[in-house]
């Protein structure tokens, strides 16, 4: 039985949209690390989540997508993992005041287990230390998000469990013609099956796709395991158009498929790349209707 | 007599300690380098695209083939320099200035090390200057460009734009690739030529130095 049960009554629960663009829009240098602004610009990480707040969202995440020790170590800050995580969450926090729960966000470390550039004691060890900090800070669940391999996707899990809170694992279906591996050959049948075998309280995916690929994706998982699941899809795929990345699904379009996806087992619904507060503001609006 | 299928299948399962430990022993037996590479290695790394294609195989495979290749053509290289035999090209290779994610990088700079070509890797988040000096250096014909970012996507414009003011735009083909990357943008920055995956990387580069 999934500890979110409780989270979801029998409905639909809207989260939140991407984080990174809003930053870079707010003055985040291009390719410079998001994370680090838990520390350096609090207030800014707090309006993007409190406008997600304002828009609908009712689960939002973290700035700390990034902030385990070997991510954090390309940004020379891995000595300050625990600083990170614990302000990533306290932002959250205030910016839900109530009106929302804080899924703590864990991505991967970006480096591969199967060519060998990081060994499982240094994963384990990695994510253990950034899980802890996100539990010591008040996360309401853990989510560990747009993952590719099993292995590093069950170890991260192992130690997310161990502090005791709910757990959220999603995977990016980036590959393939049909979009429906990740990166290291993984199916939706897979990533549900090993993780629910291995204790999560929910699956899903995200990233790697426009939403309309998310549907097929959504019913296979669900046909592989009974736990909710969580789904958070791109606007579509980035075009360029003046120099500048427009992602191709408008709001209303994206929230077309709030009742497809929910038919096909979605519990959880928001979006990734691309996506914004007036995204989830359709979503909160569908969600009405429906 | 060195079983030279091991040496295939060595490379297709990506098992480099014996793609290495065959080559060896075909060596002590006096096989031809070049012939070891054109008969056994070239049409195994054929096949691991093949499968890529096929989504048989996926991208630790395409890491792990990769890397028995380039464990053998080490021992090969020496041989092959000595009787005065070229690297299919040379390539400069990294991921672009602001982005730090080296995962695709990596595996293409694998896949064209297996092709053959020469590699000069200047990991990620290198600067326009860098890449203008390490073709200089190197004299190499061939750039290739990586980005995972769509933010970070406008210094491969950056990049080319800065290879031109150098001068060296003439002189060198810019490939470029990338999960956000499209043959669109491709063509929007003045590259030429974009690769959706690894091994249409590799086949780009090889499209290049044979016309280079």
């Amino acid at each position: 039985m999934s500890r979110l049960a409780e989270w979801i009554h029998g409905g639909i629960v809207i989260t939140d949209g991407a984080w990174g663009t809003r930053l870079q829009e707010l003055g985040l240098e291009p390719g410079a690390l998001p994370d680090a602004w838990n520390l350096a610009s609090p207030d800014r990480v707090e309006q993007v989540a409190r406008e997600y707040v304002e828009a609908g969202s009712e689960v939002i995440l973290t700035n700390t997508f990034r902030s385990n020790r070997i991510a954090l170590a390309a940004a020379g800050m891995q000595d300050r993992v625990a600083e990170i995580n614990a302000a990533g969450v306290a932002i959250s926090r205030r910016a839900a005041a109530g009106r929302a729960r804080v899924a703590a966000s864990i991505g991967p470390t970006g480096k591969m287990l199967t060519a060998e550039e990081v060994a499982p004691p240094e994963l384990r060890a990695a994510f253990l230390e950034q899980a802890q900090a996100l539990a010591a800070a008040g996360a309401d669940a853990i989510l560990i998000e747009t993952m590719s391999d099993l292995e590093e996707a069950r170890i991260a899990l192992r130690a997310a469990l161990s502090t005791g809170l709910p757990v959220i694992v999603s995977f990016a279906f980036d590959t393939g013609r049909n979009r429906d591996r990740t990166m290291t050959g993984v199916t939706p049948e897979q990533a549900a099956a090993e993780m629910a075998a291995e204790g999560a309280d929910a699956v899903g995916a995200n990233c790697g796709a426009g939403i309309e690929r998310f549907v097929p994706i959504c019913a296979r998982m669900r046909a592989a395991c009974s736990l909710p699941l969580w789904i958070k899809a791109n606007a579509g795929m980035p075009e360029w158009r003046e120099g500048r990345a427009v992602y191709s699904t408008p709001p209303a379009d994206f929230a077309a498929f709030l009742a497809p996806l929910r038919e096909a087992g979605a519990a959880f619904v928001g979006g990734c790349c691309g996506t914004t507060p007036d995204f989830i503001r359709a979503l909160a609006a569908e969600k009405e209707r429906l | 007599m060195a079983d030279l299928q091991k040496l295939y299948d060595a490379v297709l399962n990506g098992d480099q300690k014996t793609a290495v430990a065959v080559t060896q022993e075909a060596l002590a037996e006096g096989c031809d380098p070049m012939e070891l590479i054109t008969k056994h290695m070239v049409p195994a790394m054929d096949e691991v695209g093949r499968r890529f294609e096929c989504e048989e195989y996926f991208v630790p495979e395409l890491l792990l083939s990769a890397r028995a290749m380039k464990g053998a053509l080490e021992l090969l290289r020496p041989l092959l320099a000595a009787s005065g035999a070229e690297p299919a090209g040379r390539v400069v290779i990294g991921t672009v200035k602001g982005d730090l994610h080296d995962i695709g990088k990596n595996l293409v700079a694998s896949m064209l090390e297996g092709g053959g070509f020469e590699v000069i890797d200047l990991g990620a988040d290198v600067p326009p200057e860098r890449f203008i000096e390490a073709v200089r250096e190197n004299n190499a014909r061939i750039v290739a460009l990586s980005a995972l970012l769509t933010v970070t996507m406008p210094s491969m414009r950056k990049t080319i734009e800065a290879l031109e003011k150098a001068g060296m735009r003439q002189q060198v083909k810019v490939m470029v690739g990338g999960a956000p990357v499209t043959a669109q943008f491709a063509a929007e920055i003045g590259a030429d030529g974009y690769g959706e995956n690894a091994t249409a990387a590799v086949a780009l580069a090889r499209r290049f130095a044979q016309a280079g």
